[in-house]
């Protein structure tokens, strides 16, 4: 039987424990505000890039004068994946169905023959994956410095994955991050950058023919570059939001089972000073019928 | 015939301005151009320049780099990369972008020997954004 004194000690741990819980997800919750005002800032840009990108890639189509981030390189051999996940703990669920997802696509890739290549951006993805596909890995970009995520850190991003293209490092690159739906729903997703695809707004009926300026393939070229940094920011934004509401539902959790936990130990701790205090009193009673 | 249009400018960031406007002055890729109400549907990129706002309420400045302008029937969009209103540009605001060109510039002459439309295209980068500096007085 465990002893009054232990018992108080664990109380006051499990109540300790509750108190900074209860504060993350206060945090958690301040910071899923401004991540979704920013997720929210970002959607015009987003959606009209993706539009005008839409509308140009139609046009021009896969004809052989279309730059390679559209068409491709033609074959479908090496792939990169780059999995975004956060750079910290202690948020559910949250990283480990990203690299779930990341490790499924990554051996059925394999099993098909394919060769794969892992760049991750957060260090949890990257702990939670090394063991399994650790010899794929060929980078790794660090924001745990980084406060609130900027669009220069997409530019960063995106300049590495280009150079990698460039270099003829890969022909396929999709990305994985977590949507963000609502604060206990987060569905982690895969969306493939390069070739670029946009999925056409189905709103494209006003049939405004444009005049471009300088040509159609000269503004592609262009944009193309920039449409893989607006996409990897707008996950970057959605995985931020993401993260902050997986992190305040696992500590709204974690609070609420640290006050059932305190709940069934003060019951214990009564008990076992009733059991002490009856004891006693038995000791007493026996030891004054004995005189 | 109208005489003003909506006039949209957003940054990947957030949204600067959504007004109704009476001509807006572009620094488009091949050269500056002013798109009124009625314009024909256009697309153009963006060089980095002084976007110039007129609207019934005044007019406005905005330094832009990177990006496009989309004049349509119903109004302009500007997308920019960066776009930071004139009124809050100070000289550190620039030497940051100067310095940034001239890293990409150097970075450029580095590694892509091979490739002279990049260190072109950084060096003219640069050029641009020191003009920037002298067309705005700072």
């Amino acid at each position: 039987m465990p002893n009054l004194k232990d018992l108080k000690n664990r109380i006051e741990s499990v109540k300790s424990t509750r108190k900074i819980t209860k504060a993350m997800q206060m945090v958690a919750a301040a910071k899923l505000r401004r991540a979704q005002e920013s997720a929210e800032e970002a959607r015009p840009y987003t959606k009209r890039f993706n539009a005008v990108m839409g509308g140009l890639a139609a046009s021009v189509g896969s004809s052989a004068s279309a730059p390679r981030l559209l068409r491709g390189t033609g074959s479908d051999q090496t792939h990169l994946l780059v999995v975004m996940t956060s750079e910290r703990g202690l948020c559910g669920g949250f990283n480990s169905s990203i690299a779930k997802l990341a490790r499924l696509k990554a051996q059925e890739l394999k099993s098909a023959g394919k060769t794969v290549k892992i760049l991750t951006v957060g260090k949890k993805g990257r702990d939670n994956l090394k063991r399994d596909l650790g010899d794929a890995y060929v980078g790794h970009v660090d924001l745990s410095e980084v406060k609130r995520v900027g669009y220069v850190n997409a530019q960063d991003i995106a300049r590495d994955v280009l150079g990698r293209f460039d270099a003829g490092d890969f022909d396929v690159a999709t990305i994985f991050f977590s949507e963000f739906v609502n604060v206990v729903t987060q569905i982690p997703t895969a969306q493939q950058i390069i070739p670029a695809s946009f999925e056409t707004a189905e709103g494209e009926s006003d049939g405004a023919v444009y005049d471009y300026e300088p040509s159609e393939e000269a503004i592609l070229a262009d944009l193309l570059p920039r449409g893989v940094a607006t996409q990897i920011f707008a996950a970057l934004l959605e995985n931020g939001a993401s993260e902050q509401g997986a992190r305040m539902s696992a500590m709204d959790n974690a609070t609420r089972n640290a006050g059932d936990m305190i709940d069934q130990l003060t019951i214990k701790y009564n008990r076992t000073r009733q059991a002490a205090i009856t004891n006693e009193l038995i000791e007493i009673i026996s030891g004054a019928e004995a005189l | 015939m109208a005489d003003t249009m909506q006039f949209d400018l957003v940054s990947p960031e957030r949204s600067l301005a959504s007004l109704q406007v009476t001509a807006v002055q572009i620094p488009g890729a091949d050269g500056d151009m002013t798109a009124m109400p009625m314009h024909a549907p256009t697309i153009t990129t963006l060089r980095p320049g002084l976007l110039r706002v007129e609207s019934p309420a005044g007019n406005s400045d905005y330094v832009v780099s990177g990006g496009f302008a989309e004049i349509g029937a119903d109004g302009v969009s500007v997308l920019a990369e960066k776009a930071i209103p004139v009124t809050e540009m100070t000289r550190e605001h620039l030497d940051e972008l100067i310095e940034a060109a001239r890293a990409a510039q150097a970075a450029a002459q580095e590694t892509k020997e091979e490739h002279h439309s990049l260190v072109d295209d950084a060096t003219k980068l640069l050029a641009d954004m020191e003009a920037l500096g002298e067309h705005i007085n700072l």
